[in-house]
């Protein structure tokens, strides 16, 4: 049985859930960073199963899809140096990395 | 050229004194006395001179509305001329002495002049719109004047009063100044009777004029101090007496009637104003004679008079008499000038007592001014035969009788009452024993000051007959030639009657009294006109202040400016409670709002 578009679709939709529950549910700020890196791989599952599967009209794969995809990897990639540099500053501060324990921010 | 001098000699006066002069307080007077004995000669020139008018244009709004600026001399501006002039040197004159020991006496100079800069003004003026602003001009100056002792509250109260009082007249007069012009489209008088005849079969002419020359009389009521806005006249007595001769007895308030006279044949072409004219004045007339006789200050008790008399004339204009009404105003001006500077006179040898029970017996103490000032109220009251004011109130009173029998009744009767308020003053003012320790010492006024009087009692007792005896000119002038053998009424002889009645009754009442022994407290209070104004005021000041107080309290304040702020506060109230502090709460948010959008989007 082929896997269709369907089946990778579905595996990063599960994904995305996964790392949005995680980021709901966790409280360790560093958990909750990688769910987060979850969920943006979920999302580039989803534009490589695109590419492959709705190839352009000329036969070949849509590279609008997998330029797409490496543009997030990039952007990825700095925002997890400009994250966790946030987060060891934050910890430096604050003395915790528990996610309810950083509320200074209400009303 | 002549005409343009008259009228701004006085200006010139003025502008030297301010900018020049006004730390020499001698130097000032004799300029404004100068200035105005320069008018005078250059009247008595224009006087005998032929009828002419020159003018030229000021603004031109298109074809419609040409504004001139023009002088004019008729029969009617050259003996105004006269009593202005004249009425105005010796009252600059006695200035001289009277001032005398006033620090800002070059101030008082500066506006006596500017205010005869205005009334020539108003006396030369061609047409409406220039007569307006000398109208106004006058008004401003006689602010200045009753406001010279400012230092003093009521001085500067009754200034005030005066000047607002006026405005609402004024008001009138520049409505009615618009209606002649959209109803004639000129403003110019000359150009304005024969603009008369030739729509006078319009419609809508009958139902227009009337109104036009009610709102043209408006001014005059303001001006002429007439009912209902008589009240700011006696307060204008708070200014210096000079000027209480000068513009509230002789000249400006004598502008309204002057302006009737001036537009007579519009008032005759409406009549139905004219009725109304007749009525106000015969009111005010009868009215002002009432409240004089109760009255204690020896300027008021004149003050009212003039109302009275004031009323004669616009009573006159109201009886189609308008050379009755000129002749009184000639008249009236002459023997009031003499008996506001003979008070003022008294004043100054009482050390500024004004009130004549504290007077008394000053026959003996001040021999000239008590001579003049019998002449001044032997004019004011009529005596028969031998005064001015007898023959220019017959005349008057005639006009009357041929008017309606009510309104001869209510002119007798002022006559009467003239007689006894005059005989009271007169009385108790120079006759009877001392009663206060200044009467006791007063003193006559300087040369400086009783020559002028000596000067205006003589067209006070003399003149007229004399002038009616020989002067073809003056009758023919005032349009008096009258035949007395058609009249209903023996009218000199009512009026005779009166005068006796009066005087009489004044000398029982009055001889050897010290203190009055009648009381009418409604007389003595003026009708209540002030308190009834006060309270209206009140009322009308109320109401708007609470008006305009709900609408900013509630309305502004409430609607607008704590609207907004209770917007926002109350949207910042809602909002908050989304931040809960939780990072992970706003992930949900995050999520559902997503969730919200693309169901939004998605949706078929």
């Amino acid at each position: 049985m082929p896997l269709t578009l369907h089946d990778y679709l579905l595996v990063s939709g599960l994904l995305f859930a996964v790392g949005f529950t995680g980021v709901l549910v966790r409280r360790n700020i560093l958990v909750i960073y990688m769910c987060l890196e979850i969920m943006l791989n979920a999302a580039n599952l989803a534009l490589v199963a695109f590419s492959r599967f709705r190839p352009a009209a000329d036969g070949m794969p849509d590279y609008h899809g997998q330029v797409l995809v490496f543009f997030i990897i990039t952007v990825a990639a700095a925002e997890v140096a400009v994250g966790l540099a946030i987060i060891v500053a934050l910890y430096r501060a604050r003395n915790t990395t528990q996610i309810n324990e950083i509320n200074r921010l209400q009303y | 050229m002549l005409a343009w001098l008259i009228l701004f000699a006085p200006l010139t006066a003025t502008a030297l004194i301010l900018l020049v002069t006004k730390s020499s307080r001698q130097l000032s007077a004799f300029l404004s006395v100068g200035a105005v004995g320069a008018s005078f000669l250059a009247s008595v020139v224009v006087f005998f001179g032929p009828d002419f008018t020159t003018q030229f244009n000021w603004l031109e709004f298109g074809q419609r509305l040409i504004i001139p600026i023009g002088l004019t001399i008729d029969k009617l501006s050259r003996t105004m001329l006269l009593v202005v002039t004249g009425v105005g040197l010796l009252v600059h004159v006695y200035s001289l002495g009277y001032m005398h020991e006033d620090r800002s006496e070059s101030r008082y100079f500066a506006g006596l002049s500017l205010f005869m800069f205005s009334m020539l003004g108003i006396v030369l003026a061609n047409n409406f719109v220039m007569m307006f602003i000398f109208w106004e001009l006058v008004g401003a100056s006689s602010w200045l004047l009753i406001g010279h002792w400012y230092e003093k509250a009521s001085a500067a109260d009754a200034a005030k009063k005066a000047f607002l009082v006026n405005r609402l007249g004024d008001f009138g007069f520049m409505l009615g100044i618009l209606v002649v012009w959209s109803l004639f489209g000129t403003v110019v008088f000359a150009e304005l009777k024969p603009a008369v005849e030739r729509i006078s079969n319009d419609a809508t002419f009958a139902v227009i004029l009337p109104a036009a020359v009610l709102l043209l009389f408006m001014g005059a009521v303001g001006k002429s101090a007439q009912m209902p806005l008589h009240v700011w006249l006696p307060d204008a007595m708070e200014g210096p007496t000079p000027v209480s001769a000068l513009i509230h007895a002789a000249t400006m308030v004598a502008a309204g009637v002057y302006l009737m006279v001036r537009i007579d044949f519009l008032v005759i072409a409406a009549p139905t104003a004219q009725t109304v004219i007749a009525w106000v004045g015969m009111i005010t007339a009868v009215m002002a004679a009432l409240m004089a006789t109760q009255q204690n200050d020896i300027k008021r008790i004149l003050a009212y008079s003039t109302l009275s008399q004031l009323g004669y004339m616009i009573g006159a204009i109201g009886f189609a008499a308008s050379g009755a009404a000129m002749f009184h105003l000639f008249t009236h001006a002459c023997f009031k000038a003499l008996l506001f500077l003979g008070a003022g006179s008294v004043i100054h040898g009482m050390h500024h007592e004004q009130d004549i029970w504290q007077m008394g017996g000053l026959k003996n103490k001040m021999p000239i001014t008590f001579l003049t000032f019998a002449i001044g109220t032997a004019a004011l009251v009529g005596f028969p035969y031998l005064s001015s004011g007898f023959y220019s109130k017959d005349s008057i009173l005639i006009a009357a009788g041929a008017k309606s029998w009510i309104f001869l009744v209510m002119g007798l009767f002022t006559a009467a009452l003239t007689a006894f308020y005059m005989t009271r003053l007169f009385i108790v003012a120079f006759l009877n024993k001392p009663r206060s320790e200044n009467a006791k010492h007063a003193g006559e006024s300087p040369m400086v000051m009783w020559v002028p009087l000596a000067i205006l009692a003589v067209p006070s007792i003399l003149a007229m007959p004399f002038l009616l005896g020989r002067s073809s000119t003056l009758t023919e002038v005032l349009g008096l030639a009258h035949d007395h053998s058609k009249d209903a009424w023996n009218v000199p002889l009512l009026a005779m009657f009166m005068f006796v009645w009066g005087v009489g009754l004044a000398f029982i009442i009055y001889r050897n009294r010290d203190r009055d022994p009648l009381r009418f407290p409604l007389l003595a209070h003026k009708f209540y006109f002030d308190e009834i104004y006060a309270g209206l005021i009140a009322i009308t000041h109320d109401l708007l202040a609470k008006l305009s107080g709900f609408f900013d309290k509630y309305i502004l304040d409430g609607l607008l400016v704590r609207g907004a702020t209770t917007l926002a506060f109350g949207t910042g109230f809602v909002l908050r409670f989304f931040q809960v502090g939780n990072a992970q709460a706003y992930a949900i948010f995050f999520g559902l709002g997503v969730i919200v959008l693309l169901y939004l989007a998605v949706r078929p």
